[in-house]
């Protein structure tokens, strides 16, 4: 939104990184599925950043790219983007779809973390 | 926080053209706009796929671009921008305020340009399979749908416009109309027509969206003969249209019976001093990129005037020593 990248509070994951970087991941992680081609998706970004900078000790934030990585996004059945989801011991707990407010969100995921 | 305690000129609400235009004209103007954005910044451009008819951008523009380029021009020249949603609105008074979180913002006058929110069916099954098939945003979601027989509700210009993209992807793509007749602009009508995975089914009303983990059918009732079809799709795009996002300012000022809100003759002054309201969140009937943005400037120019009055006159009061 800014322009330029800075150092990102969020993991980048791929199809063939998901297994390790999430589902096998000690801690709980939410998994932002988003394209470059989504509006949406360009919204909720800075609020995850933000999400995961303020509970990096609660949880990993982490990005895949369903336009690189489609097997995945088809393996947990997204079909719609923005979709979040937080994953604890391997297993998906929380589906969260469309683009949130940081209030919204963090009242989502406050029963969880 | 300093912001919260100053009294701002002006608070700006909302981030589409009509908002980013009123930020624009308001930060040149020198009157240092805070503006909420909300999390879902950009506006209804954010979930369209090329604009071909704002002027300026001859070979067509795509709405995410359009708007990163009204925020970027309204950031230069010092634009407060937030990302923030706004979650009460107080109007009333000379000193109105805006609450996000637990910072109360002041300002002497306020633009209201929310825009409009995406409307659902609200048929059974529908919000059930929401983000599993059901979808208002074709181009989000289209790439999820390929080789796949889809729908799209709805028949306006944007219903047209997604059912020309979704073809991209999708093996077939059915528009069902609840009408005979279209409100699509001819040129967009004639397009989707030309289109050969496109069908047509009119007269149709969707009584329920169907499936267990995701969407398997339409069920359908024709508005002559009343008879029931199954339509068998694994998505369903929803382009029915708009209501207003007023909620946070019903009762604060006039507004008509669909919530939109009014405005005295050619100007965007609300039935509240100092008030001003712009775009979408007023507009039933153009609901244009650049309309918004024309309302957005006129807004802007509007605070700005009634700012300025309202400064003299307070200076006339104090030279009279009028109490207030």
């Amino acid at each position: 939104m800014t322009g330029s990248d800075k150092t990102s509070a969020t993991v980048a994951v791929t199809d063939d990184s998901f297994a390790e970087d999430v589902l096998t991941n000690d801690r709980p992680v939410l998994v932002d599925f988003w394209a470059a081609w989504c509006g949406p998706c360009k919204m909720v970004a800075p609020v995850l950043e933000e999400i995961a900078t303020e509970k990096s000790e609660q949880l990993v934030v982490a990005k895949i790219d369903v336009d690189a990585n489609p097997a995945t996004a088809r393996d947990f059945q997204v079909v719609s983007i923005p979709t979040l989801i937080l994953f604890k011991g391997g297993e998906a707990v929380k589906r969260i779809v469309g683009a949130k407010g940081k209030g919204a969100l963090l009242r989502e995921l406050e029963d969880i973390l | 926080m300093s912001s919260a305690s100053a009294v701002h000129d002006v608070i700006i609400i909302g981030s589409g053209p009509a908002g980013y235009t009123a930020a624009l004209y308001a930060a040149r103007a020198q009157l240092a706009p805070l503006v909420f954005e909300g999390s879902q910044f950009g506006g209804a451009l954010m979930t369209t796929t090329e604009v071909e008819n704002f002027p300026g951008f001859r070979n067509g523009i795509t709405g995410p671009e359009l708007m990163d380029e009204m925020r970027e021009q309204a950031l230069r020249f010092g634009a407060d921008l937030r990302t923030e949603d706004v979650e009460e609105i107080s109007l009333s008074g000379s000193v109105k305020t805006v609450t996000v979180g637990d910072e109360t913002h002041k300002a002497r006058a306020v633009i209201l340009a929310m825009g409009a929110a995406a409307r659902y069916l609200g048929v059974p099954g529908e919000a059930e399979l929401l983000g599993r098939g059901v979808s208002s945003c074709a181009t989000c979601d289209g790439f999820f749908f390929r080789d796949q027989d889809i729908a799209v509700v709805g028949g306006g210009d944007s219903a047209m416009e997604e059912a020309i993209f979704l073809t991209r992807f999708a093996r077939s793509v059915t528009i069902v109309h609840r009408r005979e007749e279209f409100r699509a602009s001819k040129i967009m009508l004639n397009r989707a027509r030309a289109n050969d995975k496109i069908l047509f089914l009119t007269n149709k009303v969707v009584t329920a969206v169907e499936g267990e983990t995701g969407v398997s059918a339409l069920r359908l009732r024709d508005t002559v003969t009343d008879q029931e079809t199954t339509l068998a799709v694994t998505g369903v795009f929803v382009a029915i249209g708009h209501d207003p996002r007023s909620d946070l300012v019903r009762g604060q000022l006039d507004m008509d019976s669909d919530g939109y809100v009014l405005t005295r003759g050619r100007t965007t002054h609300t039935s509240v001093e100092g008030v001003f309201a712009a775009g979408d969140l007023v507009d039933r009937t153009y609901r244009q990129a650049v309309t918004a943005a024309g309302t957005g400037c006129s807004a802007a120019i509007d605070a700005e005037r009634w700012l300025a009055e309202a400064a003299d006159a307070d200076i006339t009061d104090n030279l009279i020593g009028a109490p207030l």
